[in-house]
């Protein structure tokens, strides 16, 4: 209460008593009306002021958007893109063993035929060989070297696509590396929650300019706004060769 | 022909080097970000850039848009191999004079197409 405040009720108090003294009762009911409705306006200015904090605090609470954010978006999204790993390293993995699975035949048959014509190769140079065998020799080697050739082009091929399905370690680094970063804003929101309960704080600032060309990683069908992204590679030449490429 | 292959992940840089070689391009070297690669190609006479986009540093955006900037490099074909495939982002890279550009995960033939597709043009 402030000084003038006090001096304001001393006089009316003094003004009061010598009402009293005289026993004018109009000035008494009226001094004492005034009296009354001083304390109720400060009452009503106090109540009015818990209320504003009340409202402020709560609303600074609900206002803090990164967390809705967080909550609402962020977190659901990133499990979607966790679930987006585990299907690329899954989809790598089983490219890596079908084409292991694919090559080791081949290899062991060149390897079984090359062991054979090596048998009969030693036979020849050891003279112990008729000239029928000799023939069918002659005849084998001839169709070794196709299959050798066919069947080196086959592993190769394959060992080129064990090759290409490493590239989830690329693409599923880029997400994690997104979803760790996720993972500390939740910490620093949590960390402003705590101060908040402890004292008031001013909102966080949320409005974040959006750069639409800002490198984020590997966008993911049905997570990332279809019309924004295209679909493949033939989207991509479509987009290119539409803009004179 | 002497590559430039840029990506901060170097199994990626490994996957893109291994391809080249099966293309007949040996002579490739690496660099993790833009900011390592643009010293090296300012100084090392390189035929042919491969960059990704998304990398820390200096991104593979910044690195195109340095290349065209600078007076020796602005010929330099540059082929950008990235995950990032919004339509802004292509449009940007070919305002910004990209000669190809792949979206990962991709083939080889993808890759060996838009090689033989830059150098046919020359």
């Amino acid at each position: 209460m402030t000084t003038e405040h006090n001096k304001a009720t001393i006089d009316k108090a003094q003004e009061l008593i010598s009402a009293l003294e005289q026993n004018d009762k109009t000035s008494i009911d009226s001094l004492l009306d005034e009296l009354t409705k001083q304390r109720e306006t400060q009452l009503f200015q106090e109540l009015g002021k818990l209320t504003r904090e009340l409202h402020e605090s709560m609303s600074n609470f609900k206002l803090d958007a990164r967390i809705s954010d967080l909550t609402e978006q962020d977190i659901p999204d990133a499990k979607e893109r966790l679930n987006y790993v585990i299907t690329m390293t899954e989809d790598s993995a089983n490219r890596t063993m079908d084409a292991v699975e694919a090559a080791l035949p081949v290899s062991e048959n060149i390897k079984n035929r090359a062991n054979e014509l090596h048998n009969e190769w030693t036979r020849f140079r050891e003279r112990d060989m008729n000239v029928d065998q000799f023939r069918q020799l002659s005849t084998d080697l001839d169709n070794f070297f196709p299959l050798i050739n066919e069947g080196s082009t086959m592993v190769h091929d394959h060992l080129n696509k064990i090759l290409l399905a490493q590239d989830f370690q690329d693409l599923t680094g880029q997400i994690i590396r997104r979803v760790i970063t996720l993972v500390q804003d939740v910490e620093t929101s949590l960390v402003d929650l705590i101060k908040i309960a402890g004292k008031r704080m001013a909102p966080v600032e949320t409005d974040q300019e959006v750069d639409k060309i800002k490198a984020e990683g590997p966008q993911i069908q049905g997570l990332d706004d279809a019309n924004d992204i295209v679909s493949g590679q033939d989207d991509v030449d479509d987009l290119l060769s539409s803009l004179g490429f | 022909m002497k590559i430039l292959v840029v990506d901060d992940f170097s199994t990626m840089r490994r996957i893109i080097k291994n391809l080249l070689r099966d293309l007949g391009f040996n002579n490739t070297q690496e660099a993790d970000d833009g900011k390592t690669a643009l010293p090296m190609l300012q100084g090392g006479e390189f035929d042919f850039l491969v960059t990704d986009w998304n990398m820390p540093g200096m991104t593979g955006i910044d690195l195109l848009k340095a290349v065209r900037a600078d007076e020796k490099l602005v010929t330099l074909p540059v082929l950008m191999v990235t995950a990032e495939s919004k339509r802004e982002q292509i449009v940007e890279a070919a305002q910004a004079g990209v000669n190809g550009y792949i979206v990962k995960p991709f083939t080889a033939t993808t890759l060996s197409e838009k090689i033989e597709k830059i150098f046919e043009r020359g």
